[in-house]
């Protein structure tokens, strides 16, 4: 009976949190058919907002792909004085508000601050601009390859690279053909985690991109945009697509999980 | 010389886990490191390998001095206790590991690998991998993949250590045949006294971090160093203030020259040998007779008896405690 009483709860609180909201914003989207769904897509706007958000995933990716492996591959093969503090800092993103790392990376990096100043007189502007969403991204998207590669990089050991050592292999040629091929399902999931993480991410980009519409857009902001306009049509055809990416991480996830 | 190891010192943190070692190894020769878990024997061999560096001291191997040389470059066979297989590789790949990183010829990889799984009695797992092995088999392949570089000498970790009691001692006897087939000198590590006489014509005695003892088997064993070797290589028993092997020990019913008088306290059959449980001076010891002597003497708990050591036996005195 209590067994009963808790599935339905369990269902009920998916239900109404989760279920009915993401089904709501479909049904919205797809009322009308598929026509305004692609017509609201292909509009320049949400066109420039895909590729400005792509642009930005992507660098923050291969950026936190390279930082994730190295800093994995320090962790769990090296000892060196701060690796303690170091272990701590990488989860620091998780609990800091992204709104607060916007901030944060303003005073830094903002017209007016001493680095980014700097910067600007070399012709680089960083905030209200690509770099400055790439440097948010990659912030608040820093943890997920590290802690992804981690466990299974100390679960491998280190027998088999002292091994390829012995037989004349170079490090760069043991990590290629011995590290990497023994980490790649815990890498390909910590990149697909960290893709989707980039993809949505909202509160960090909005605060360095200064929203601006057809500039420094992304498809979040795009949404959020489009909805205080009262374009909902907009609004819902970007969140589905957003949802529907997301959707597809999962499966990917899902895929590479038990492998890795 | 194939490898001189001279005054190396190794600490982890403030533990000293090398102790001025310094041994010689013969080129062609099958050398054990022998001693108690704990006692170096691995960090050792790392030092040998280049996978650890000595805090001081010198490691040459052919003559060349590699102290400095990273493992890369000393052209070393290892085999890990726990075979250390590419996991991701097929048992061809894996062999061929070493010399498609020397860049050699397709087919020369090919013959030459294919060779090697003869060797071992793999060639119809060529294209299996590693999880699709036993122990046994996996092990063999990590032999051949360190075989296939042409190492100047192949270093063995605990090489059966993880393998059940059966397939450990065909190994051992197939390692000892290979070695008479290939020649390459080869150190390997072990903690089994057996193992080392049976396979190897050196033994070197390893214990907290220092050389006990180098030697043949028989030497080590019939003239050990100190207690601590003659224990650690076979059964002792003591008897009058003498560590002596239990079958080095005569009995006889009546006074004997040289004879010590014994209270015999059990007799225990253990298929062909017998063990006879003994007290001598108020002190407990035994000695290893054959079942037929047993018989013959008619053995019972209560028997008063004499004992001496066979002659020609060799004992160690032992410091007065
Ligand atoms: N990497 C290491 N860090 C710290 N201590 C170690 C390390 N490797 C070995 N030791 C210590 O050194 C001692 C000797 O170890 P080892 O060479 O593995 O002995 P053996 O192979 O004879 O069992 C042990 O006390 C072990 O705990
Ligand atoms: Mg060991």
């Amino acid at each position: 009976m209590a067994k009963h009483g808790l599935r339905v709860i369990a269902i009920a609180y998916l239900f109404f949190l989760l279920v009915l909201p993401v089904g709501l914003i479909v049904w919205r989207t797809f009322g009308d058919g598929l026509g305004p769904f692609v017509e609201a897509l292909t509009s320049a706007s949400a066109v420039h907002a895909f590729q400005v958000t792509l642009t930005v995933a992507l660098w923050a990716v291969a950026a936190n792909t390279v930082f994730g492996i190295g800093t994995a591959i320090l962790l769990v093969r090296h000892n060196f004085p701060g690796k303690r503090l170091l272990n701590a800092l990488i989860d620091l993103p998780m609990a800091v508000s992204p709104v607060v790392v916007g901030l944060a990376l303003i005073l830094v990096y903002g017209k007016f601050a001493p680095v980014g100043g700097l910067l600007e007189s070399w012709g680089v502007q960083v905030i209200f601009s690509t770099p400055g969403m790439v440097l948010a991204t990659v912030f608040v998207a820093l943890p997920l390859v590290v802690r992804a590669v981690v466990p299974v990089l100390e679960e491998l050991g280190d027998e088999q690279e002292q091994a390829a050592h012995t037989l004349g292999a170079s490090r760069l040629q043991t990590f290629l053909r011995i590290t990497l091929p023994g980490i790649r399902w815990a890498l390909a999931y910590g990149v697909v985690l960290c893709l989707a993480r980039s993809l949505g991410e909202y509160g960090a980009v909005a605060v360095v991109s200064g929203r601006l519409v057809d500039q420094t857009q992304t498809l979040t902001l795009f949404v959020e945009e489009r909805f205080q306009n009262f374009d909902q049509p907009a609004a819902f055809a970007a969140a589905t697509a957003l949802a529907l990416i997301a959707v597809i991480t999962l499966l990917l996830t899902k895929f590479l999980r038990p492998k890795g | 010389m194939a490898i001189e190891v001279r005054d190396v010192n190794k600490s982890f943190g403030t533990t000293p886990v090398l102790r001025d070692v310094s041994i010689d190894v013969k080129s062609g020769s099958l050398t054990a490191l022998l001693g108690p878990s704990g006692g170096g024997k691995s960090t050792l061999l790392r030092v040998i390998a280049g996978l650890e560096q000595p805090d001081t001291g010198t490691v040459r191997i052919s003559g060349v001095d590699a102290t400095r040389l990273s493992p890369q470059r000393r052209n070393v066979g290892f085999v890990f206790q726990h075979y250390a297989a590419f996991k991701h590789l097929t048992v061809f790949r894996n062999v061929a590991f070493g010399l498609e990183i020397r860049k050699r010829p397709k087919d020369e990889i090919r013959k030459r690998v294919m060779e090697l799984l003869e060797l071992v009695h793999l060639e119809q797992m060529a294209d299996r991998y590693p999880s699709q092995l036993s122990g046994g088999q996996r092990q063999r392949m990590a032999l051949a993949r360190a075989l296939a570089v042409e190492p100047e000498v192949l270093l063995l970790d605990e090489p059966f250590g993880a393998l059940d009691a059966q397939v450990r001692k065909e190994l051992r006897t197939w390692l000892r045949r290979l070695h008479d087939e290939v020649h390459v000198t080869t150190v390997f590590v072990t903690h089994d006294q057996e193992e080392a006489i049976e396979v190897a014509d050196t033994i070197v005695v390893l214990a907290d971090g220092e050389v006990k003892q180098v030697g043949s088997p028989a030497e080590v064993y019939d003239n050990p160093a100190d207690p601590f070797v003659m224990r650690f290589l076979g059964p002792v028993t003591e008897i009058g203030g003498n560590l002596v092997r239990p079958h080095d020990i005569e009995i006889s019913a009546g006074p004997v020259e040289g004879g010590t008088a014994a209270t015999v306290s059990r007799v225990v059959r253990l298929g062909f040998e017998v063990r006879v449980e003994l007290t001598v001076e108020g002190r407990d010891a035994w000695v290893q007779v054959t079942r037929g002597f047993a018989e013959q003497l008619a053995l019972t708990p209560g028997d008063v008896v004499n004992v001496r050591p066979a002659p020609g036996a060799r004992s160690l005195t032992l410091a007065a405690v």
